[in-house]
């Protein structure tokens, strides 16, 4: 495998100062190694629900198709 | 019900084999890999659309994530003898298994080397040859091919009546009013036990998806037609109808334990699941893994969007009369009896019921119907 070139792989934002010494403090002793660790994690956790979108929905005729198959093999009355 | 993992459950069948595929370099591929295929092409590896290309992998390997950061943690690879087929990066090929009768095409995007050597201690924790696990990477050929699929053509195998897609088993669960759904792998006949995780986590939902693993076994395994006629059997007798489904998946295990666990969590995902059992020492094989290591590696994953529902090990205690497990019962070992998968195999191998307090009479009764319930 090719060797990951970190620098394509994160880049830097900035918060004030403040907010970065209380989130040092809350993670003493906790799993997480750095701030950047904890920003990471908290931001993929607020941004996970919005991501995923909609479902797209199904066509009439495949829903039809799915429930027939499914009544015919005795999963849906 | 769960959204689909990354957003949006893959369909790469086409309906009808018009595509004319004379002319293309055909690639046989093992049945393992053919049903990579099916579960990429109906929806089961979403977002998947293909095998993975040299980038994701490194990602997969190094941050258990895939490029664009949805959580993966299984490299799903096609690797094939770079010396037999002139094949280039741009040509499209046929693969094709006869067992499966899978007819795809892919379009390959990257042809590249790898370290199997990198790719098993990431993955597996060890570089012994000795984990099934590993002896299947260092099995494999030395190059990978990258890109996407379409399945063209596959034949009806035994089994299908129990194998619903993704797409169905959404539906199905939408029919039966279903919002949350625990889902619940399975390679063995239940027992008592199984049945105790089952009912409570399923108390505190809206239906339980019962999804066993059907495949490649090894010798002393249950069949797996005996398998799915014990869980007809628990399902008819002791389950409300309206609260339990079963249905099979069709992949192989790779004994990769944690990473392996939050595989197993996003393909229930992609059929619609919100929560998955979780037990001790899930996907593991000798002692390559802690106990619990599947239950820890989920929190490095705040945006999986499945909820785990651990399960730690559980017993029979004489003296609270019912099945417990270490965080409920006060009770010494001495009063506690393990649910011992060996000792149930060896009572129903000698053509003995085990007793009731292990597994259901009619449940024994059914493996009993089978001549020959293992594999040879």
């Amino acid at each position: 495998m090719i060797k990951e070139k970190e620098d394509k792989k994160f880049t830097t934002i900035s918060i004030p100062t403040p907010l970065a010494e209380k989130i040092k403090k809350r993670i003493e002793g906790t799993g997480f190694t750095s701030l950047s660790s904890y920003v990471t994690y908290v931001l993929r956790e607020v941004l996970s629900g919005m991501d995923e979108g909609e479902e797209e929905a199904f066509t009439k005729e495949d829903e039809k198709r799915v429930k027939d198959r499914l009544r015919a093999l005795g999963y849906i009355d | 019900m769960s959204k689909p993992h990354g957003g949006k459950l893959i369909d790469r069948t086409i309906k009808k084999e018009t595509k004319d595929t004379n002319g293309f370099l055909e690639i046989e591929v093992n049945t393992n890999l053919s049903e990579d295929i099916l579960n990429i092409a109906n929806g089961v590896f979403s977002p998947l659309e293909g095998f993975l290309g040299c980038n994701d992998l490194e990602n997969v390997v190094n941050k258990k994530r895939l490029s664009n950061d949805t959580p993966w943690t299984i490299p799903i690879l096609l690797d094939f003898d770079k010396k037999g087929l002139g094949i280039k990066e741009g040509d499209t090929v046929l693969l094709t298994n006869k067992e499966s009768g899978v007819r795809a095409i892919m379009d390959v995007d990257e042809i590249f080397a790898y370290d199997k050597k990198t790719l098993a201690n990431e993955i597996y924790r060890t570089k012994e040859a000795d984990h099934p696990g590993v002896a299947n990477v260092y099995n494999m050929d030395d190059t990978l091919l990258g890109g996407k699929i379409s399945l063209l053509a596959r034949t009806q195998r035994e089994f299908d009546e129990y194998n619903l897609t993704p797409n169905e088993t959404r539906v199905l669960f939408k029919e039966k009013g279903w919002k949350e759904i625990v889902a619940f792998q399975t390679r063995n006949p239940p027992h008592i036990g199984h049945e105790y995780v089952q009912k409570t986590a399923l108390t505190f939902v809206d239906g339980l998806f019962i999804n066993p693993i059907i495949g490649k076994k090894k010798s002393g395994d249950f069949k797996d037609e005996v398998i799915l006629s014990s869980y007809e059997s628990l399902m008819e007798h002791y389950y409300l109808k309206d609260r339990a489904v079963m249905s099979i998946l069709r992949t192989s295990m790779k004994y990769a334990g944690p990473r392996e666990a939050i595989h197993h969590a996003i393909m229930r995902k992609n059929f619609g699941c919100t929560h998955f059992i979780v037990g001790r020492d899930h996907a593991g094989v000798g002692s390559y893994y802690g106990p619990y290591d599947a239950h820890d590696i989920f929190s490095e994953f705040p945006d999986l969007n499945i909820i785990p529902v651990f399960f730690r090990s559980f017993s029979r205690c004489t003296k609270c009369g019912s099945v417990v497990n270490d965080k409920i019962c006060p009770h010494d070992q001495k009063y506690h009896i393990n649910f011992s998968g060996k000792k149930i195999r060896e009572l129903l191998k000698n053509g003995e019921i085990p007793p009731e307090d292990m597994m259901r009479k009619e449940v024994a009764e059914t493996i009993l119907k089978f001549e020959h319930p293992f594999v040879e």
